[in-house]
């Protein structure tokens, strides 16, 4: 592929920008320490084996490993009704009022299995890079739920992130707008000839590509016109272009004069340096640091530009950053609520008992999955801490650590019969037992401590280490019991942070 | 500005609330509440107080309201039938409709535009405050509060962002039930550690002094922002903050806007009713005043889809025994509109924030608008 930056030319662009690294830096193996930062950064916070594997490689050997382990199918088992056939629009008219509200609650119930499903997948993938770029692509380029209405699109937009997660940027942005999830979410199938819609033209600019104040209204509105006709086949559903409705006229976007297709927009935004600048900086933000270097943010995206929208071209360059494995304390970012929880499960070999119930603790701590709060998505970083959501980031920790011996079969299932208030309390039950930490088992197996023996100061440094870079706020007083120990220390804020 | 810090201001603690309400008026700081009531997405102003002018027919042949749609609060003033509730408050004088409320150089991006009227910018500026947390950081009198502001049914903080001492909380009786942990200590922070320490300094400090403890008579909606509504009125009762706000969801109508929008002025009505009963439960309401914002109205000419596309100026209502009843600004000029379809505003929305300052408030506007701007009158004396 033209353009393609290799693994040996990252170290000379690093050394070219600045970055500060020594030659001898870069080679040297990463440790215990560091490599825990690399993995949290890059995935979710990691077990003690996934560490011991890291810990003899180097920064970049490590990044070679990550990506090449990328997948780019899920492991895990679709839910049941993925291929169920959806009804069109006309059969839902004609529903009588007790099979509506049947119909809901089934969208509903599908709609928390498929949370479950992806939090499943993401607590068993041997990649868990591969689930943090689906994440960052699915708060990119957003659709939710409650405006899609139905799971399965929304199934096969998440199998069309990961598809293309670490491929090629300009394939994703193509496939997205042609998605069935993002023609309802953004208005797509209502835009036509003569009656155009905006939404989606007015966000693919702002917030898919060139990013905020790089476009006209002007410009918005003949792109609106280009899109017209992209629309959805009902009894596939999937994606149709129906040319009686596309509006063939010529149109003037972003300077260029035509007869300008919706395809040709795509192009013309991938063609502007601003878009490779906006990706490449949430990409930053994401992975390395709130605030970009500049200096070294613009090589990354001219890299990224030139290597054709490569995303795993941006991603070497980034993750060999230094931040991945050393960040100072102006560097570090918030894990966002999914992080904590998957991270959470990983790192304590404990178990995801409720995945519906744990998708419901994500969105308790501010992260629905499948329905963020706008096409925006999460902000992120610090926006994912405020009075609730890390009061209710404590009670997840809580409740994970609180509640040994629970086995599946003490929570009832939620089904359609289900009333309302049923559903309510199954719920809140299926929130309770989430997760399942076994806090002993942990300390014995990751940190060599008997849970109810007395920890000496040395014990506590070292157990406090093995949970995360970022060193705790507070300390527990040697002394303490261990099991005591990890329970502060998980709740310690130091345990947000990477 | 620096973050402000929680502290516990003498007088104020949790034996505050034993005491019966005339001593826990004087316990209070007597700081006048602003109740904001955000609608989020941008409300079509013209499908919610109607334009008696023809064009308004021609621009939207399938979405222009009926007479059968409509309620007539005074001869020419026509409304959404879904806020006929609302005229008591009309008739009593605690209601004003402000007509054509926008700003400069509109910018019709959601997060740019709501950015312009949390920070109280310019068009064309980027500030990182709210402009309440300026207000507070103007006032003496909201330091011996326990929180500047509470925002209820949203996790943004919006015009409170920024370093006000403000609290983000779906059940506020819940959050002061887990906000009794023993915080970390305040070590000297950077970035996102010192982000979360304050966070939690905040939350233990708010959490117990803001603990509602009225229980009204007062019924409110059975839906997600009628509880939003019960939880801030029981935090009004404490008086303990300067700010509550509430977002309502889903004005984004792109499509299919008639019911949608019906539904969600329906839940607004429902809303200023229920507040201003509790409120008076409470003995709070004449101290109150609850004002609508968004960020910004809908274009006049309907789209394709039933629905509308982002616009500029739209209507909105403040109510309260503060308000000087009555219409203010202008109507849309629907017959002069912009490049992009939009009319210009009569109202800067500056106009407003400078009368809840000057007028409500007692504090000088110019220092926290940056600038000087003639507060619109819609405030008794």
């Amino acid at each position: 592929m033209p353009g393609r930056v290799g693994p040996l030319a990252v170290i000379g662009l690093l050394v070219t920008v600045g970055a500060g690294l020594a030659q001898s830096a870069v080679s040297a193996p990463l440790g215990t320490e560091r490599a825990r930062s690399f993995l949290t950064r890059v995935g979710f916070a990691p077990s003690t084996v996934e560490v011991e594997r890291m810990a003899p490689l180097t920064q970049p050997q490590a990044v070679e490993q990550v990506l090449r382990e990328a997948v780019t199918r899920a492991a895990t088992s679709p839910p049941g009704w993925i291929d169920q056939k959806l009804l069109t629009a006309r059969e839902l008219r004609a529903l009588g009022e007790a099979e509506r509200m049947a119909e809901q609650r089934e969208r509903v119930r599908q709609g928390f299995e498929l949370r479950g499903w992806w939090l499943r997948e993401m607590v068993a993938t041997p990649s868990p890079l591969t689930e943090r770029m689906t994440l960052f692509w699915h708060n990119h380029f957003v659709s939710a739920q409650p405006k899609v209405r139905y799971a399965q699109p929304m199934f096969r937009q998440n199998v069309l992130l990961r598809e293309y997660a670490l491929g090629s940027f300009g394939d994703l942005l193509h496939a997205v707008a042609r998605d069935p999830a993002m023609l309802l979410y953004l208005d797509g199938v209502q835009n036509r000839r003569g009656q155009p819609n905006e939404n989606f033209a007015r966000e693919v600019m702002e917030l898919f590509t060139v990013g905020p104040g790089r476009y006209t209204e002007a410009d918005v509105k003949e792109a609106a016109r280009a899109f017209t006709g992209w629309s959805l086949d009902p009894e596939r559903f999937g994606f149709a272009f129906r040319r009686g409705l596309h509006d063939e006229g010529e149109k003037t976007v972003l300077g260029r004069t035509g007869l300008l297709t919706g395809g040709d927009v795509l192009d013309l935004l991938l063609a502007q340096p601003s878009t490779a600048e906006f990706i490449t900086a949430k990409l930053w933000r994401e992975f390395v640091s709130p605030q970009p270097d500049a200096a070294r943010l613009d090589s990354v995206a001219a890299a990224f530009r030139n290597s054709g929208y490569d995303i795993r071209t941006a991603l070497r360059l980034l993750l060999n950053q230094p931040e991945l494995v050393a960040p100072q304390p102006e560097q570090w970012l918030v894990k966002s609520p999914v992080e904590l929880l998957v991270g959470l499960v990983r790192q304590s070999g404990g178990r995801l008992e409720q995945p519906i119930g744990a998708a419901l603790a994500a969105a308790q701590m501010g992260q629905n999955l499948f329905a963020a709060p706008s096409v925006r998505g999460w902000p992120g970083g610090e926006a994912w801490i405020n009075t609730q959501t890390l009061l209710a980031r404590r009670q997840f920790i809580e409740r994970a650590l609180h509640r040994p011996g629970l086995t599946v079969s003490d929570v009832p299932a939620i089904n359609a019969e289900a009333g309302a208030e049923q559903v309510r309390r199954r719920l809140e039950v299926a929130v309770e037992r989430a997760v399942r930490v076994d806090g002993a088992g942990w300390l014995t197996a990751a940190a060599a401590l008997a849970p109810e023996r007395p920890a000496s100061a040395e014990d506590l440094q070292r157990l406090a280490a093995s949970l995360g870079a970022v060193p705790a706020v507070g300390l527990p007083p040697a002394g303490s019991l261990s099991l005591d120990a990890l329970r502060s220390l998980l709740l310690d804020p130091a345990y947000q942070l990477k | 500005m620096r973050r402000r810090h929680f502290v516990t201001a003498a007088g104020t603690s949790l034996a505050a609330y034993a005491l019966p309400a005339w001593a826990q008026q004087q316990a209070s700081a007597g700081t006048r509440l602003l109740i904001l009531l955000e609608l989020r997405g941008g409300n079509d102003g013209l499908n919610t107080v109607v334009p008696t002018d023809g064009r308004y027919h021609d621009l939207r042949p399938r979405l222009a309201l009926r007479d059968d749609a409509v309620v007539a609060f005074e001869r020419g003033l026509l409304l959404h039938r879904e806020l006929a509730p609302l005229q008591a408050l009309w008739r009593e004088g605690q209601m004003a409709v402000l007509h054509g409320v926008g700003y400069p150089q509109p910018d019709l991006s959601h997060f740019r535009s709501i950015a312009i009227w949390d920070t109280a910018s310019a068009s064309s500026e980027v500030l990182q405050e709210g402009w309440l947390t300026r207000t507070a950081g103007a006032s003496p009198a909201f330091r011996k509060l326990a929180a500047d502001g509470v925002v209820v049914g949203a996790s943004d903080l919006g015009p409170l962002d920024g370093g006000a001492r403000a609290v983000a909380v779906n059940d506020p009786s819940r959050f002061a039930q887990q906000a009794q942990f023993a915080p970390s200590q305040q070590i000297a922070a950077r970035g996102a550690l010192a982000h979360l320490l304050r966070v939690e300094a905040d939350i233990v400090q708010a959490g117990a002094r803001i603990r509602p403890a009225q229980r009204f008579a007062t019924e409110f909606p059975r839906v997600p922002f009628g509880q939003a509504v019960a939880h801030a009125a029981g935090v009004a009762a404490t008086r303990q903050t300067a700010v509550i706000r509430l977002t309502l969801p889903g004005f984004d109508t792109h499509t299919a806007q008639l019911p949608r929008q019906a539904a969600l002025l329906g839940q607004l009505a429902q809303a200023v009713v229920a507040l201003r009963a509790a409120l008076t439960e409470a003995g709070v309401w004449q101290d109150t005043l609850l004002l609508t914002y968004s960020e910004f109205g809908r274009r006049p000419q309907e789209n394709g889809s039933q629905g509308t596309d982002h616009g500029t100026a739209g209507v909105h209502f403040a109510f309260g025994p503060g308000v000087r009843g009555g219409q203010y600004g202008a109507w849309p000029d629907l017959n002069r509109l912009d490049r992009d379809g939009n009319p210009g505003f009569a109202i800067d929305f500056r106009s407003i924030y400078a009368a809840v300052l000057e007028g409500w408030w007692q504090i000088d506007s110019r220092r926290v608008l940056g600038r000087a701007i003639a507060p619109l009158p819609f405030l008794r004396a």
